[in-house]
């Protein structure tokens, strides 16, 4: 991806709290973004670490109420999402930007054909008439690689496998061309070998067509598999940011460092005991104060616990909301 | 890795575990999901098995067969010389107390009206006759064991996060002093910080209790960590068993070769070199195997015999069972000491290269 390029989406302070009865949920707290052209950006965090709910406040999904979106800005094609009108934020939708969901058997609705659900997008946003879409929406089917692509529009969502609904969906994301393809946990739900070929597609897809992809998951592998760019997320906030290769080799947060090593590796060295990291992920009953993660850090000091640290950077793209330094093991100075 | 004397706890021969399908008003049966279809193991006294697959490939229904959860259609089950599979009810009753499970689903798996101390104390209800103090010292006892505090006793599951959910799980299967565990996917609903937690958990149990475990899981990486041996399940079959580390550096069987391909992993650089192969397809319904070989509608090195012989278990070397032909056939040639990437030449499927 060209470096400087104008990003195609730019989330600047995003801000979301849930109003529950027990009072209220900072789910999303001072999250800001950017995403190059074609560049294929990574999400990981825990459940509840706010991931899903900052890419579904850009699009205007949440219910609201309980979700509020109390500030920040989303820039798309010149326009703010947040604040524009709903005629534009329901053509951004799917259009300018499409979703895939974790979850491909929900997801999809059960008494509408595939086909009939590919040519909804195509004929609400491109204009197309009955025929065009239906060519339009075999050529997808073709370009997610379901074969015998014809006589499977007529089918409907359960004469599918889990992996073969899963390319379906990322065919209703890509029926309109969009600029940016937000994937949330795609793959979460299928078992591996078709994971891997779920990731394979994504591969080609992004070479022949080029959009820029955000793609939300808990899994480091799948991350360090097709990402240009990581963003670590933790208590609704990101923790570190960065290129791949950086963060993986030269991880700067206690979190992000913990993660990689909680997990066992497939090849190479085994290890004898897991590393864990103790305790909760932290319920944000208020806007944080203090570091997020300060209670479950082996290496946390009284800063921690006083002030929320700001994201600074540490090397060209690689920045990090922590004030402890790893290289001389003791405090930033900042 | 095994001791002087390595004692079979479990021995499964041949179980079978068939589903009926049925159609029509008079429910008549049409055919069988055969979910688990002729499969064979046993499992060390002290050790982990694990048994790893996709979704649907039966490793669960196995894990419940072999725990008379469900009642096989065919086979034995050998826990503690006694034939689970086909107990009475009261000799099963008398059994259960020695081998227990921990399930998946740590929201699903507990009573939401009862309190974790009912949860905990039930089996002890109705397998012992404790008193009342001696009962609740025996759940505090079991807190303390995985690690939760007692003030908690008195509290519903749903205060719970599904990491502790999962150590209430855990302390209820362990209230009987079992020998055997079948843990089925435990850590599989669990975030990847709190895995590790409940992961560690089981192995200190295990050290400390002396417990057998059947772990069950799709996780290969986890149990890569855990099992001392891994048997690899397809559509219902056990195509590869042998023990962890010559597995895991050289599989044999195509299949776990995919599957060991197909986890990514959390290095960018491996990532980007490594050569993965992609199976073509999906796993066929268990209901309609194909004939020959379950896996030779995917397999990158199918020849022709696979399509009609189903091939058997066999050990090749010692520990190590392969069901595949290509071994049968060249048992004695150099395939069997060649490494997985030099077998470049034999590979007919899609191979990608990134």
């Amino acid at each position: 991806m060209p470096d400087g390029a104008e990003p195609v989406l730019d989330v600047k302070g995003l801000r979301t709290v849930f109003r529950t009865r027990g009072g209220e949920i900072h789910a999303v707290n001072d999250v800001s973004f950017d995403l190059k052209p074609g560049e294929l950006l990574g999400v990981v965090g825990e459940s509840g670490s706010g991931k899903s709910v900052t890419m579904m406040s850009l699009l205007g999904l949440l219910p609201s109420p309980p979700a509020d979106i109390r500030g920040g800005e989303v820039l798309f094609g010149g326009a703010d999402l947040l604040k524009c009108a709903p005629d534009h934020l329901q053509s951004v939708r799917g259009a300018g930007i499409g979703f895939i969901f974790q979850d491909p058997m929900t997801s999809l609705n059960p008494v509408f054909t595939v086909g009939y659900q590919i040519m909804e997008p195509l004929r609400r946003h491109m204009g197309m008439d009955k025929a065009q879409a239906r060519n339009r929406a075999q050529e997808l089917l073709e370009l997610v690689g379901i074969p015998d692509a014809a006589r499977r529009l007529k089918d409907y969502p359960h004469q599918f496998s889990g992996g073969m609904r899963q390319r379906v969906m990322i065919a209703i994301a890509l029926a309109c061309d969009p600029k940016v393809l937000i994937a949330d946990e795609p793959t979460t739900a299928l078992d591996v070998t078709i994971q891997a070929q779920i990731l394979e597609l994504v591969r080609e897809l992004r070479q022949k067509l080029g959009m820029a992809i955000v793609w939300i998951t808990h899994d480091l592998g799948v991350i360090a598999g097709i990402a240009d760019r990581v963003l670590v997320m933790y208590g609704g906030q990101i923790v570190e940011q960065g290129p791949v290769g950086a963060v993986f080799r030269d991880p700067q947060h206690p979190y992000t460092r913990a993660l990689l090593t909680t997990v066992p590796a497939i090849r190479g060295e085994r290890t004898a005991k897991l590393n864990v990291i103790e305790g909760q992920p932290p319920i944000m009953k208020a806007e944080p104060a203090a570091c997020a993660f300060r209670d479950r850090c082996t290496v946390a000091f009284d800063r921690c616990g006083q002030e929320n640290p700001r994201r600074i950077t540490v090397s060209p793209g690689h920045d990090v909301a922590c004030f402890w330094n790893p290289k001389t093991g003791g405090a930033r100075h900042v | 890795m095994f001791d002087a004397s390595p004692r079979k706890l479990v021995e499964v021969k041949g179980l079978k575990m068939y589903f009926p399908i049925t159609a029509g008003i008079f429910r008549r049966k049409v055919g069988d999901v055969k979910a688990v279809d002729d499969v064979s193991f046993e499992i060390i006294e002290g050790e982990t098995l694990g048994l790893v697959g996709e979704s649907g490939c039966g490793k669960s229904t196995c894990g419940r067969a072999i725990l008379r959860l469900y009642d096989p259609t065919e086979g034995e089950v050998w826990i503690g010389g006694e034939n689970i599979a086909r107990a009475e009810p009261a000799d099963l009753r008398r059994l259960r107390p020695a081998m227990q499970m921990v399930f998946q689903d740590p929201q699903a798996s507990l009573n939401p009206r009862m309190t974790v101390a009912d949860i905990i104390g039930e089996p002890l209800d109705e397998h012992t006759k404790l008193t009342r103090d001696e009962k609740l010292a025996r759940v505090y006892e079991l807190m303390d064991a995985v690690g939760l505090n007692r003030a908690f006793a008195n509290r519903y599951p749903h205060a719970f996060s599904g990491g502790q959910r999962q150590r209430i799980g855990i302390a209820r299967a362990l209230a009987l002093n079992p020998k055997f565990i079948v843990c089925d996917e435990p850590i599989a609903a669990l975030d990847v910080s709190i895995q590790a937690q409940v992961v560690n958990l089981l192995e200190e149990l295990q050290d400390k209790f002396g417990l057998t475990y059947l772990f069950i899981s799709h996780d290969l990486s986890m149990v890569r960590h855990i099992a001392d041996r891994v048997a690899v399940m397809y559509l219902g079959r056990i195509v590869e068993l042998a023990p962890r580390d010559a597995l895991f550096d050289k599989p044999l069987h195509p299949y776990t070769e995919a599957l060991l391909s197909a986890v990514p992993e959390a290095d960018p650089e491996t990532e980007a070199t490594r050569q993965r192969i992609i199976l073509k397809g999906d796993v066929p319904s268990p209901s309609n195997p194909p004939k020959g070989c379950n896996f030779c509608t995917r397999c990158p090195k199918v020849f022709d015999l696979c399509h009609r012989v189903k091939p058997a278990l066999r050990e090749i070397e010692p520990g190590r069972h392969v069901a595949c032909h290509l071994y049968e056939i060249q048992q004695q040639t150099a395939r069997t000491g060649a490494a997985p990437e030099a077998k470049k030449s034999t590979q007919q499927g899609e191979q990608h290269e990134t």
